[in-house]
């Protein structure tokens, strides 16, 4: 959505601009066409360009761009890893740099994002893996094809080391630093075919468990800087009272000013389309004004207006039931309804999952400076959508988005939450008002109004058995409003109303079941529902691994057996499954206690995990005693951070298996501080077990992978200490205390 | 607006502020001592924790003009070269992910060891559980503590 400032109001239209970018084919020459110096050579203070991802300096200090944003899950340090390997740099020289926003050049070549450069459904790596070793390899190609030159040697008698170039026969070696000091940067890259890099059997820097992040000394000391830390000369204070959903604005008159305008501090109350802003000379004036703030919204515009969450479910419900709604196929293999019509036995449930909320430590925020002919911009803020921030203020500045710098801070949390970049552009909007420099932050109560959750969804599934207890047919049947239609609009229309995110994970794609049929229906509700770590395979997977529990258990046959006779033709989902069994025990009966286990996949990485659960049965209080997880991300690029990333998202999956939730009314969002909306804290995360199952497939992402298989791993466990079925996220104590009654 | 003199990590400096402002604010925005974060401003989350006379205190519920006369100290001071038992050892466990809630778990944890020099598990997560991590670094915190208990 495009705002765009008309006579001091704004109006909203969409525009495609810099969004989810069309069908560019796989290239390698984006990493240097034309960005490299060429034909040139450096002189000694300047670095060395040797393309749009590495310079090198004289002083032998190597600069890597990385073209993904920092959120916490690893690329600061595993991106420029990679390159570095093809480089064969001395790692202690690598200094990084955030790429600014331009997809053209940084944009991410994996099948999901065509050449977007956005930060999102865990495939920075596997999307840069091949770009960033190409640019490593053609980088040291250019340096070894210099010093080849200078000593008069073949290149083919040079070989490299640590950022040093050695010629064995005599003896000669000369670091990368001063071989760059002349080295001429051809015009065109040099041809680097596959067979050329290296294989990972001669990795010196992938792989290796000794090197650490690279962000770790600076976000222990205060030194990292994050959207919220940035201060720039002459800027004023901005908060917002955000909109209490999407659509709404203050009424003409609606907002008492004169009221806001008496605290000291406050310069301005500017009613906009999205909220109400204040603007002060420091942030405590303008949280006081956001505090002091009384609105009279019209929800005339708003589709949320009047939307009751626990209300709409008789609707999501009957949508669920009724077999002649519309719905989209995700998934279909030979004929769910024959087969289901002709099994000896059918087993049918219906789950639910509540709205979450992303709670990404860092409130949102931005700075944003408007030049003064309003044609240009500066924005700071951290971002995992740089570009379509760029793309949008472009729009509402009527300008083009190489005018927009978004200079990309660290992300206090990103989850999904900072894709969308609401806070660059508000700030902006203010900005280009008030001629001024605005550092716009969100109280925290004003991001969770303006929480863009992980949908409520529905889940009604049925599976038929034949005579031998086989699993014969199987059907998954979403109901929820579709997150491409908010979150990617362009890509919605695209496909005709497919919703990706939401519907992600919905596929069965590693199970053997001759007959599976998987759809959703939609749900229109005006909530802004988003991508939330994991996305639709949070509650997708949580559903379906849950009732395949209930298939197992109507078949007479053991959950692991049952996973493992139904992955017999898929060996790496097979592994994590016999992994995760192995690592914790499964089979060991605790007394008191339940075991539980899950698979899932997620963007071509696999992962089982294991629950061991107590239970209240007072209070319904679920206690989880050990959780283990086994993945196979592919080739392993930084193995303590893979182990991090699943520590990491196993208690996000926790967080959302038995806390969090919040309910809807009258459209707004019913929780306002960690108090009404808690997240998992440290006395109640069990004990983890990682295991990284390891195979010399193409490395894939870490970042989500860990999530998706906690809630139904608890709710398998549940049954079998309990016999009950947990059917609705989250397992609150009062709903388990529900399902035991 | 008064003209406040406090002293953080050390030096006095004196800030232009209402007397009510949060401790936060000042010490983020006047002062730009970034590395104490703003997460949820109601005592709730642990993101703001700094040290007053030693003691570990939510920045964002305490009023400037309070401090006046006490020794605060942030991240920032907390070691001079940021070589505190506790940060080498979050280093080692590779602690942080997005980092944003680690100063307000770093001083947190140094105000346990402070007074506690070798704290069993449940002292930790006692005395850490008000600190919220939304990364659920929350395992390596308990092994970096204990990890700095040990080589402090």
């Amino acid at each position: 959505m495009t705002l765009h400032i008309k006579n001091g109001s704004i109006d909203t239209s969409i525009s495609r601009r810099g969004f989810v970018a069309g069908s560019a084919g796989m290239t390698f020459a984006f990493t240097l066409g034309g960005l490299g110096r060429s034909g040139e050579a450096i002189g000694a203070t300047e670095p060395t360009k040797f393309n749009s991802f590495v310079s090198i300096a004289t002083d032998n200090s190597i600069t890597i761009v990385c073209p993904a944003a920092e959120m916490g899950q690893g690329v600061y340090t595993s991106l420029p890893l990679i390159l570095a390997e093809e480089l064969d740099a001395d790692w202690s020289k690598v200094k990084v740099e955030f790429a600014p926003a331009n997809p053209k050049v940084y944009g991410n070549y994996h099948h999901l994002f065509n050449g977007a450069q956005i930060t999102a459904a865990s495939v920075a790596v596997a999307g840069f893996y091949m770009p960033l070793r190409m640019a490593g390899a053609q980088a040291r190609k250019v340096l070894l094809d210099a010093a080849a030159d200078k000593w008069k040697v073949p290149v083919a008698e040079l070989t490299t080391e640590k950022s040093t170039i050695i010629h064995k026969k005599s003896k000669k070696r000369i670091s990368y630093g001063e071989v760059a000091a002349f080295a001429k940067v051809p015009a065109e890259p040099p041809k680097i075919t596959e067979a050329e890099l290296k294989k990972p059997s001669q990795f010196k820097l992938i792989g290796r468990k000794d090197i650490g992040r690279s962000d770790v000394p600076m976000k222990v000391n205060g030194s990292a800087k994050y959207g919220i830390d940035v201060q720039v000369p002459g800027m004023v204070y901005a908060s917002i009272l955000q909109s209490p959903m999407e659509g709404a604005k203050p009424k003409e008159g609606g907002v008492n000013v004169p009221d806001i305008m008496k605290i000291k501090g406050v310069g301005k109350v500017i009613p906009l389309p999205f909220g109400v802003a204040v603007i002060g000379d420091s942030v405590e004036a303008t949280r006081a004004g956001v505090e002091a703030l009384k609105v009279n919204w019209d929800t005339s515009g708003a589709v949320a207006a009047g939307f009751d969450s626990e209300k709409a479910k008789a609707d999501y419900a009957a949508k669920g039931k009724d077999p002649n709604v519309e719905t989209k196929v995700e998934y279909q293999v030979g004929d769910a309804k024959a087969g289901l019509g002709g099994a000896v036995k059918t087993v049918e449930a219906v789950y639910w999952s509540e709205y979450t909320y992303h709670a990404q430590m860092e409130p949102m925020n931005a700075v944003a400076q408007v030049s003064e002919d309003g044609k240009s911009a500066d924005i700071w803020t951290g971002t995992q959508f740089g570009a379509l921030a760029a793309g949008i203020v472009s729009g509402i500045l009527k300008t083009t988005p190489d005018k927009i710098r978004v200079h990309n801070q660290f992300l206090g949390g990103g989850f999904g939450r900072r894709i969308w970049p609401d806070a660059a552009i508000q700030a902006t909007i203010l900005s280009n008002i008030i001629k001024k420099p605005v550092k716009l932050i969100l109280m925290r109560e004003e991001d969770i109004a303006a929480a863009r959750p992980r949908p409520m969804t529905h889940h009604v599934l049925k599976a038929g058995l034949d005579a031998k207890g086989n699993l014969v047919a199987w059907h998954h049947k979403l109901v929820s409003e579709n997150v491409d239609a908010v979150a990617s609009p362009p890509r919605f229309q695209a496909t005709g109303g497919k919703d990706y995110i939401g519907a992600r994970g919905l596929d069965q794609a590693y199970y053997a079941i001759p007959n599976a049929l998987a759809e959703y229906a939609r749900e229109t509700r005006g909530m802004r529902v988003h991508a939330w770590r994991g996305i639709g395979s949070g509650y997708n997977k949580f559903a379906a691994e849950a009732f395949l529990d209930e298939v197992a258990a109507a078949s007479g046959k053991d959950p692991l057996a049952l996973r493992l006779e139904l992955t017999k033709g898929q060996p790496r989902a097979n592994a994590v499954l016999k992994a995760a069994a192995e690592m914790s025990n499964f089979k060991k009966k605790r007394p008191g206690h339940g075991m539980g286990i899950a698979f899932s996949d997620y963007h071509d990485t696999f992962s089982a995990g294991v629950a061991e659960i107590s239970l209240d049965a007072k209070t319904g209080k679920i206690k989880v005693h050990n959780f283990w997880m086994a993945v196979d991300p592919g080739v392993v690029i930084q193995p303590d951070n893979v182990h991090a990333q699943l520590e990491s998202s196993i208690v996000y999956g926790l967080s959302a298996a038995l806390i969090e939730e919040f309910a809807v009314k009258d459209g707004a969002v019913q929780a306002t501080n960690f108090d009404s909306y808690p997240v998992m804290r440290m006395s109640e995360v069990p004990e983890i077990h990682t295991k990284i199952v390891t195979t010399n497939n193409p490395p894939t992402g870490m970042g989500e992978i860990g999530v998706m298989a906690v809630a139904p791993a608890i709710a398998n466990a549940v049954f079998q200490l309990t016999g009950k079925r947990l059917r609705h996220l989250p397992m609150t104590a009062e709903r388990v205390k529900k399902a035991l009654a | 607006m008064a003209a406040i003199s406090l002293t953080v990590n050390g030096k006095t400096a004196t800030v232009e502020a209402e007397p009510d402002t949060p401790l936060l604010w000042v010490v983020r925005e006047h002062m730009k001592l970034t590395g104490t974060k703003f997460g949820c401003g109601s005592g709730l989350c642990g993101a703001c924790t700094v040290h007053i006379d030693g003691k570990a205190m939510r920045s964002c519920q305490i009023a400037v003009s309070k401090v006046v006369g006490k020794k605060v100290t942030t991240i920032e001071g907390l070691s001079p070269t940021g070589t505190h038992a506790l940060q080498k050892a979050f280093i080692a466990e590779q602690v942080p992910q997005c980092g944003y809630c680690q100063s307000g778990q770093i001083m947190q944890a140094a105000a346990l060891l402070s007074k506690t020099k070798k704290p069993t598990r449940q002292q930790i997560v006692e005395a850490m559980d008000g600190n919220l991590c939304r990364c659920g670094t929350y395992p390596r915190i308990v092994r970096a503590i204990q990890r700095a208990a040990r080589e402090a």
